[in-house]
């Protein structure tokens, strides 16, 4: 594959995976509505969820794959563990690295919470509130498309209904429940 | 030996899953929360695979089901 | 020999009176021949509890006593704790138990700390005293459980019974009379109450009585002269509520059995006067226990309060809501960690039955109690 294309699609899964992990944080939100959304029954909500965070996860997989091929991304397999020393942007590149461990963090222990109990899955799961915020700084510090006036138009799409979401969660009547 | 659908009412925060993949089994009171016909339900075969799938599901791991 | 007859004020006069602790005897065939039952409401045959104890377990006392109309825990901790912490040693010693607790209201505390002190030297086992929180579900099984392991005393979503998970939580009562049971034997035990509901229990009398308080009665006894021993009604009575909070208005003329008036709860029997609305009363009762729950399940947390505030309002005069206060009944029911819905639903129930008259007088302005 040509370097342009490694960077093309590299970055291009990256914002797929942003998508992703919006929808997921959305969807993971609403489901404490206890109702369908947009035409889909409750467990459909749920699933979706579920999937559009594991979808996510290989997005990812390709995004941190294929830069690491990348002359320009300069990336290591050590800098997708390890946050803050990468060659190219070091902070906004740490700042995806962070959300990366905490994405895979999240899954897993997803996966196996039947296993975790409650109390701990739930402990670890509030960290999707500090993993959104730090994928989209990563997305909009690292990227080139940052300027570009489409991706300008996703992030604003993205923030705006995460925003909504979280707004409603963190109302009085819901803190209270 | 039968399988019985356990809820847990302390974890149980009426989101409707169950509702949704049971509903020979479950109804749904005003306020959202499951309404089985008697305490610790016994599932019929046909419908023991929905509900491992309602209890996978469950947002707050309130389901469980319980072989006696 | 009642329990009430086996107070002391300390350990000597307690031997004295009572004679030392009988260890040696097969506590638990004494208790299952007696066919002693559980005094703390539920009324489980405790040879049963005991029996299914495997060794290395806890046992705890349950002088919680949440039911705020009962006072019979109280009076015998203070009056007879020796006969109670007797009973608590013979058991933890028929079970191989490794942990012993006392769990207390807080009024009871002062009186069965002295008599601990004292008992050093004379208990096999150490007890620790667990002080309760002055709740109504403070003395539910699960909650007992909780508070003894230091969590919040609620009730929690059990899968098992306690004793199968090595706990064995006995009302300080049935202990009482364990440790008669292993003195005088269980014919002795036998030789009150009924044959399918033996020996004596505690019941506190309230309401409309000359002399309210702790009465002790055998099995099977007809309510009227349990309202004799507590000086005689006062003035006529309408209906008495059996059983506490989470028990069912009766006749006066009813007889104290379980057969005869399916649960006597805690032994709580409150007079209800002819001039005294039991509509309003029932209002309190159930405005109370919906704020008396744990708050922690669904439908009991929002059914309860809307169910009080149903009846509250049939109370005021809107007849036509009594059956949305039967719907919110059977919606409440058997949805919960605890059985405070059920029993609630069941207090519910027997209002609109027992004062369906009454309702239609509400509604058309009029009230007993005015006349």
């Amino acid at each position: 594959m040509s370097t342009e294309a490694l960077w093309d699609f590299g970055r291009g899964s990256g914002v797929v995976a942003l998508v992703l992990v919006t929808v997921s944080v959305v969807l993971g939100i609403l489901t404490r509505r206890g109702e369908p959304i947009g035409g889909l029954p409750r467990f459909a909500v749920t699933e979706v969820h579920r999937n559009a965070s594991l979808l996510s996860v290989a997005f990812l997989a390709l995004h941190a794959g294929l830069l690491m091929f990348d002359p320009y991304a300069q990336l290591r397999i050590f800098d997708a563990v390890v946050p803050f020393a990468a060659g190219y942007r070091p902070f906004w590149q740490g700042l995806g690295t962070v959300a990366l461990d905490l994405i895979v963090a999240l899954v897993v222990t997803s996966l196996l919470r039947h296993r975790l109990g409650r109390r701990v899955w739930r402990a670890i799961h509030w960290l999707a509130y500090a993993l959104w915020p730090l994928a989209v700084a990563h997305a909009v510090g690292t990227g080139t498309d940052a300027s570009s006036a489409w991706f300008l138009a996703l992030a604003t799409v993205c923030v705006v209904t995460v925003a909504g979401a979280a707004g409603w969660r963190f109302t009085r009547k819901e803190l209270a429940r | 030996m039968s399988v019985r659908l356990h809820i847990d009412w302390t974890a149980c925060d009426g989101r409707g899953l169950c509702t949704e993949l049971l509903p020979e089994l479950l109804g749904r009171d005003p306020w959202g929360y499951p309404i089985p016909r008697q305490r610790d339900p016994e599932l019929p075969p046909a419908l023991v695979p929905h509900a491992e799938r309602a209890a996978r599901l469950c947002p707050t791991l309130a389901l469980r089901l319980v072989k006696r | 020999m009642t329990l009430l007859d086996a107070a002391a004020p300390d350990l000597a006069t307690h031997a004295r009176r009572t004679g030392p602790v009988p260890w040696g005897r097969a506590i638990v065939a004494d208790v299952a021949a007696a066919g002693l039952t559980g005094r703390g409401g539920a009324g489980f045959p405790t040879a049963r509890k005991l029996a299914a104890m495997g060794p290395g377990g806890v046992v705890i006392a349950n002088g919680a006593e949440g039911e705020p109309a009962s006072r019979k825990d109280h009076t015998l901790l203070t009056s007879a704790p020796h006969l109670v912490l007797d009973g608590l040693q013979l058991v933890a010693e028929a079970v191989g138990a490794a942990r012993v607790f006392c769990y207390l209201s807080p009024r009871s505390v002062v009186a069965v700390e002295a008599a601990l002190a004292e008992r050093r030297g004379w208990d096999a086992r150490p007890v620790t005293l667990v002080v309760a929180p002055e709740t109504f579900l403070a003395g539910q099984e699960s909650a007992v459980l909780a508070a003894v392991e230091g969590r919040r005393a609620v009730p929690t979503d059990r899968l098992r019974p306690a004793v199968h998970s090595g706990y064995l939580v006995q009302n300080v009562e049935t202990l009482a009379h364990i440790a008669q049971i292993a003195r005088y034997g269980p014919s002795w035990f036998r030789s009150r109450g009924t044959p399918d509901e033996p020996g004596t229990f505690l019941t506190t009398v309230g309401g409309a009585v000359r002399s309210p308080g702790v009465y002790e009665v055998p099995l099977g006894t007809p309510l009227p002269m349990l309202l004799e021993k507590a000086g005689g009604a006062a003035g006529r009575l309408r209906v008495v509520l059996v059983g506490g909070y989470h028990g069912a208005w009766m006749a006066p003329d009813v007889t104290l059995s379980r057969v005869a008036v399916g649960t006597l709860g805690a032994g709580v029997v409150v007079a209800l006067g002819e001039e005294d609305c039991g509509l309003r009363v029932a209002a309190r009762i159930t405005a109370y226990l919906a704020r008396e729950g744990a708050g922690q399940c669904g439908p009991c947390r929002n059914g309860l309060p809307a169910l009080a505030a149903t009846l509250a309002g049939v109370a005021a005069g809107v007849a036509d809501r009594a059956p949305d206060v039967a719907r919110l009944a059977a919606l409440v029911e058997g949805r919960g960690a605890c059985h405070h819905p059920d029993g609630t639903a069941r207090f519910a129930r027997s209002t609109l039955t027992t004062f369906a008259g009454e309702i239609a007088r509400h509604a058309r302005g009029d009230c007993v109690a005015r006349r």
